[in-house]
């Protein structure tokens, strides 16, 4: 066993006890933060597993996209909306984790099936390398151009639903004037109720 | 092509003559590079925090530090002997854990960045693919120790301070990505090695920052923005939030923040010199001087000079850029909050993806000047 091999077989251990004690940490911790900051512990393992496969750029987006903003914004939103209060006992509550479970049972046996299909032979390719951004590049506008514009339209539809919801400013529930003084009103910009905004959509930009 | 002179191969090709093996000399010479570049980055600090405190006494009319050392060069260490021996306290209410994690992973990965920091043609830890995508993928990690460190001290000023360096860093690490995406659509590569050959060769002339004004710009305010530097430094606005995430730390913990940040400044300064001023390249080419003496590039000792003088140009480019930033620092006030984030998003944003476009229209159109 050459040193890089050694190297190799070690990092692989340690990312794989980082990456399902991480998982499970998310799932059983009662703290939501820890489970937030857990996440982003698992998909750095991940970009980590990434590179020991000689996929640089695969692992470096990784970072960039699942440990730069998408656990960042979970943690965003959990630390803005920190709501207290005690869960309400539901009735019939067993319904929705028996379906939980089944969707979980169901998972699992996809990808159990999945991973006995697979054949996990080595590929007799060499692996690209660095010439691999190239590669994923022409994939993109070639045969997988469907499916990049699709994600793109995706996050579009994100980024102006973003936009909408965070330029409704200052609608109340209740009607200006119904339960407080006019004197008791701060000067904001004129009210607009959610159902006024919704009849106005079609002839004005609200 | 020039190679210039290979450090790693005279090394391994000198022990193995001495009865090593070459993976056993392959395994000596990892550490090397990596310990001196860790040295380097760690005396950095030393110089930008003195550095700092010459620049803002000449801008206040005083004369800053003197006894420590020649020159108060010394001064950085005693402050940084001081916060070792400072009590490390751990507010009752705070997450121990969360609160001891969180200046780590502020500090690892901007220590991890200088891998890819080329001081010369073969003066670089490794010349990785993906090079230069790694150092934004790399500073993309630290808002989750602010977060971590903004959370765990159980303070609502550390929680704000938190909360807006993380809102900061994101909002500018989408403009900053742009303007790296037009120089490497120019250099058809993301290696920083790569980034600066495609620089060289007209010494001054060659230099991105006359292809790219807009980018250089768009990138220098990001990067400000992403060390919070003044006029950016909201998360730790102290009239508003005391010191923001960094309020409930002491001791060491609090020096790494420091840590952090001063060589988060110098990293920065670094990319800029490598992306936008020719990297180790000289402003007028050595290449070109050596042909007009009539020199073989090939000569020992214009290598050794060539090498010398890449190192130089590098570290001198870079201060030259911290050094606005100290100028900046202690004569622009600071943004609100609001102004910053319009900033981010309205102007800087829309500037730099036009910025992109036009660069991607000028490859198209002149493909000799923009790398086609």
């Amino acid at each position: 066993m050459t040193l890089s091999e050694g190297v190799q077989l070690v990092a692989f251990g340690l990312l794989a006890i980082m990456m399902l004690g991480g998982a499970l940490g998310v799932v059983l911790l009662e703290n939501i933060v820890y489970s937030a900051f857990l996440l982003g512990g698992v998909f750095l393992s991940m970009s980590g597993m990434f590179i020991l496969l000689n996929a640089g750029f695969v692992a470096a987006a990784q970072v960039l996209v699942y440990v730069g903003a998408v656990s960042v914004l979970i943690l965003f939103g959990i630390m803005l909306v920190n709501k207290q209060q005690p869960f309400l006992p539901v009735k019939s509550a067993w319904v929705g984790k028996a379906a939980t479970g089944a969707v979980c049972a169901g998972l699992f046996a996809l990808l159990t099936a999945t991973v006995f299909k697979t054949s996990w032979a080595f590929s007799p390719e060499m692996p690209v390398g660095d010439q691999a951004i190239v590669e994923i590049g022409k994939h993109f506008f070639t045969d997988y151009l469907l499916a990049f514009e699709l994600a793109s339209v995706l996050l579009l539809i994100a980024l102006i639903g973003a936009i909408v919801l965070a330029r409704r400013e200052l609608i109340p529930d209740t009607l200006p004037g119904e339960d407080e003084s006019e004197a008791l009103q701060l000067p904001e910009r004129p009210r607009q109720l959610v159902s006024s905004v919704a009849a106005n959509t079609s002839d004005s930009d609200a | 092509m020039n190679q210039g002179i290979d450090l790693q191969g005279s090394f391994i090709r000198a022990m193995v003559d001495l009865g090593f093996s070459p993976g056993v000399a392959k395994t000596l010479w990892l550490p090397l590079p990596m310990g001196v570049i860790l040295v380097a980055a760690t005396v950095s600090i030393f110089v930008t925090v003195w550095l700092e405190r010459k620049i803002s006494a000449a801008a206040q009319q005083r004369i800053g530090p003197e006894y420590a050392g020649p020159l108060g060069t010394l001064q950085a260490a005693a402050d940084g002997i001081k916060l070792i021996f400072k009590e490390d306290i751990t507010p009752a209410k705070a997450d121990p854990w969360l609160f001891t994690l969180g200046p780590a992973i502020v500090v690892i990965p901007v220590f991890l960045s200088f891998l890819i920091v080329p001081f010369g043609q073969n003066m670089v830890i490794t010349d990785i693919g993906v090079g230069i995508f790694l150092w934004i993928a790399l500073s993309s990690i630290a808002p989750i120790g602010l977060l971590m460190a903004g959370y765990s001290s159980n303070n609502k000023y550390s929680l704000l301070g938190g909360l807006r360096a993380a809102a900061q860093s994101i909002s500018y690490e989408i403009p900053m990505a742009l303007a790296v995406l037009a120089v490497v659509l120019m250099s058809n590569s993301l290696s920083t090695i790569d980034i600066v050959n495609q620089q060289s060769g007209y010494g001054i002339l060659g230099w991105n920052i006359w292809r790219q004004p807009a980018g250089f710009l768009i990138f220098w305010i990001a990067a400000l923005a992403e060390c919070e530097r003044l006029p950016f430094d909201l998360p730790e606005a102290e009239e508003e939030l005391v010191a923001g995430y960094q309020t409930e730390y002491t001791g060491m913990k609090f020096g790494l923040f420091y840590v952090g940040s001063y060589v988060n400044l110098v990293l920065s300064a670094l990319i800029v010199s490598i992306l936008y001023l020719g990297g180790w390249e000289f402003p007028v080419s050595v290449t070109w001087i050596s042909g007009l003496l009539g020199i073989s590039e090939t000569t020992p000792w214009l290598q050794v000079i060539t090498a010398a003088i890449g190192i130089m140009m590098t570290v001198f480019k870079a201060y030259a850029l911290v050094f606005i930033a100290i100028l900046l620092r202690w004569t622009v006030p600071r943004v609100r909050i609001d102004q910053l984030l319009d900033f981010g998003w309205k102007f800087l944003l829309p500037v730099s993806l036009v910025n992109l476009l036009l660069t991607a229209a000028l490859k198209l159109t002149f493909p000799v000047a923009f790398g086609g």
